[in-house]
């Protein structure tokens, strides 16, 4: 997170001294991100058109034209038809499903617009120009290294995952990999679908199941939110602990209290939309050289850096 | 929906006679649980039972409206995004009530009202489209899922609508308290399906659906209000969804764009399996709640294992319910 932000102050310093000189026509700019599915990608919707109405405040010339698609085929015809109908210059894209939209995507490369993926790997390299992402093994390795600080002699532990796509798997991998060697034993993993609803459902059920839980991890606040309802439902608030993801304000807020069911969060904020798009902006309209990766840290948030975290207006 | 060639296969004509299609779901049923009693040694507790039954209490009570609107020939998509908006409304109507009434269970029953009044106006409008509009049953009701999803989408700006705290500690007894260890939800699901059952089998309103499904025109002819029947069955589907919806807020106190997702699926796949068939003109409401029970039982028995990978759920999911209707068809047959 720091070193995008420092990133983007360069980046937004070089452009507005540039920017002076550049008077050239309106440059287009097309946004696409998954639908609001639930709180992350709501918080990827809110913080792109939140970046947006800035950026054309600060760029005049700069024009953008944003799409939200419940779906991958929805998310390609979007595309097609910014490059088509709009005439963008660029695309910034969150692909909600990466493989099934890697042609799509190199299509526009091959039309010469400069394309920046968000948080989502494609399945063939060198398609994108900017690529701006998370860290996601970093997201279940940070979570894996507080499980060895918190319960140092080992202990049962149970984990809700995502949903079956890459980065699930890829905070799963580095999750479990953090965790070898030690006396953690991982009873069992189901997928709670970044849901509430499911959270809630799934740890009922580890509940009923496993008399003896000292952890859960469930890398995503969305279930940890469930799950906690289920826990303190069968009153076994002061038996264990759980860790999320995301750094949602509500358990933010909660760790910032010093509650002891959610000691720490791991962020991995869905703000990553605007750093893109501030980046894909600043070097359309500036000529700034962005081009690369860029990886947000998923930093692991305390009761002592909770407050840095704290964005009273953000909706996630 | 309904078509107008006479249905040719024999029906039965009273749902008490002890047949073998009669037990098939209750067959389904006892396999489950005989399953869920070999994975689990807790799969028997109180606690279990009483956590798979308060859980699947929202379909439930949803599945049973859905009930008479498929044994009148129609289909209601719009539920599960109709549940959504209807808990996000109740969430905003209590949290801006909150600075004029104060904390307390004044709050607390405006929000019910609220979410019960809107359903009826939902189910009232579906309704509308459908007999006096002359659309399609499902053309209407995918075009007001839509409708639906996007505004609890818009109302919660993309993101969470969080019911305030305090409020929610008053409502939340209304989901995990009950009287003499039954929760609330479990409760309200027997009184509905019990009342549901009385509706269809002894009113004259349960046999105008099981006519009108069977077939419009004779029903026409019998001098049936057709489409005032099946608009009160679309009526009663969204009053429905709001007492499923009283229960379901208490519970985490938040609404999003996930609440309620397909849920209209998993209510609709409840009634069939129940026995009610798809194309109308024969419904039973225990049979949905067996059903429902079903669709609940096997989610828990998933989650109370680790013979199944969790990658191969939907397919388990998928035999499950495929085995359920299998069970009654043969005895069609026999």
């Amino acid at each position: 997170m720091k070193l995008a932000k420092t990133l983007l102050a360069a980046a937004v310093v070089v452009g507005s001294l540039g920017g002076i000189a550049v008077a050239q026509d309106k440059v287009v700019i097309g946004v696409s991100v998954p639908a609001a599915d639930h709180g992350w990608t709501g918080g990827v919707n809110y913080f792109a058109q939140q970046a947006i109405d800035r950026l054309k405040v600060t760029y005049p010339n700069a024009e953008f034209v944003f799409a939200s698609a419940p779906d991958a085929p929805k998310q390609i015809a979007d595309i097609e038809d910014m490059v088509a109908t709009r005439g963008i210059d660029a695309l910034v894209i969150l692909p909600g499903d990466p493989d099934a939209m890697t042609s799509a995507i190199k299509q526009v490369k091959d039309a010469g617009k400069f394309v920046t993926v968000v948080d989502r790997q494609l399945s063939i390299n060198g398609v994108e120009n900017l690529y701006v992402a998370g860290d996601n093994p970093g997201l279940g390795a940070n979570a894996a290294a507080y499980f060895k600080e918190a319960l140092p002699d080992g202990g049962n532990i149970v984990i809700l995952r995502g949903l079956p796509i890459p980065i699930d798997q890829q905070r799963f991998d580095g999750f479990m990999a953090g965790i070898k060697d030690t006396n953690l034993k991982v009873l069992d993993d189901e997928f709670a679908n970044w849901n509430r609803d499911d959270g809630f459902k799934v740890m009922q059920d580890f509940l009923t199941r496993f008399p003896d839980i000292k952890g859960v991890w469930t890398q995503d606040d969305d279930i940890s939110l469930g799950a906690i309802e289920a826990i303190k439902q069968a009153g076994r608030e002061n038996d264990m602990f759980v860790v999320g993801g995301a750094g949602m304000q509500q358990i933010i807020q909660a760790v910032a209290a010093g509650d002891k069911l959610t000691p720490v969060d791991v962020s991995y904020s869905p703000a990553m939309i605007a750093t893109a798009i501030e980046l894909t902006t600043a070097h359309l309209v500036s000529g700034v050289q962005v081009s690369g990766r860029y990886v947000l840290d998923s930093t692991l948030i305390t009761k002592d850096n909770a407050a840095g975290f704290l964005d009273a207006s953000s909706p996630f | 929906m309904s078509a107008s060639a006479p249905d040719t296969a024999a029906k039965p004509r009273r749902g008490f006679r002890i047949d073998l299609k009669t037990a098939g779901p209750l067959l389904a049923l006892a396999l489950l649980v005989l399953l869920g009693i070999t994975l689990n040694e807790n799969f028997l507790s109180y606690s279990n039972l009483t956590n798979v039954l308060a859980r699947s209490s929202f379909i439930g009570i949803i599945a049973i409206g859905a009930t008479f609107v498929i044994t009148a020939g129609g289909l209601d998509l719009s539920v599960g995004s109709m549940a959504a908006v209807i808990a996000g409304v109740m969430i905003m109507v209590m949290n801006w009530l909150i600075p004029t009434m104060g904390i307390g269970w004044g709050v607390v029953l405006a929000g019910m009202l609220a979410g019960i009044l809107l359903g009826g106006v939902a189910g009232v409008f579906n309704g509308l489209m459908i007999t006096r509009g002359r659309i399609e049953a499902f053309i209407v009701t995918l075009g007001t899922m839509g409708i639906f999803r996007s505004l609890v989408t818009f109302l919660a700006n993309g993101g969470t609508l969080s019911l305030n705290f305090n409020v929610a500690d008053v409502y939340r007894p209304v989901y995990y308290d009950g009287v003499l260890g039954v929760p609330w939800p479990i409760i309200v699901f027997a009184v509905v399906a019990i009342a549901g059952e009385i509706v269809m089998r002894r009113t004259a309103f349960g046999r105008y659906c099981a006519a009108i499904g069977s077939s419009e025109q004779v029903a026409r002819y019998s001098s049936i209000n057709v489409d005032n029947v099946r608009l009160l069955t679309y009526i009663l589907q969204g009053v429905l969804v709001g007492v499923a919806v009283l229960l379901y807020v208490p519970r985490l106190g938040s609404a999003s764009s996930t609440t309620g997702v397909l849920w209209e699926l998993e209510a609709i796949a409840g009634v069939i399996i129940g026995g009610t068939t798809l194309k109308g003109g024969y419904g039973r409401i225990w049979g949905t709640v067996v059903g429902v029970v079903i669709l609940g039982l096997i989610g828990n028995i998933l989650n109370l294992q680790s013979l199944i990978s969790p990658y191969l759920n939907g397919a388990f999911q998928g035999v499950i319910i495929i085995l359920a209707v299998l069970l009654q068809r043969e005895r069609l047959t026999s």
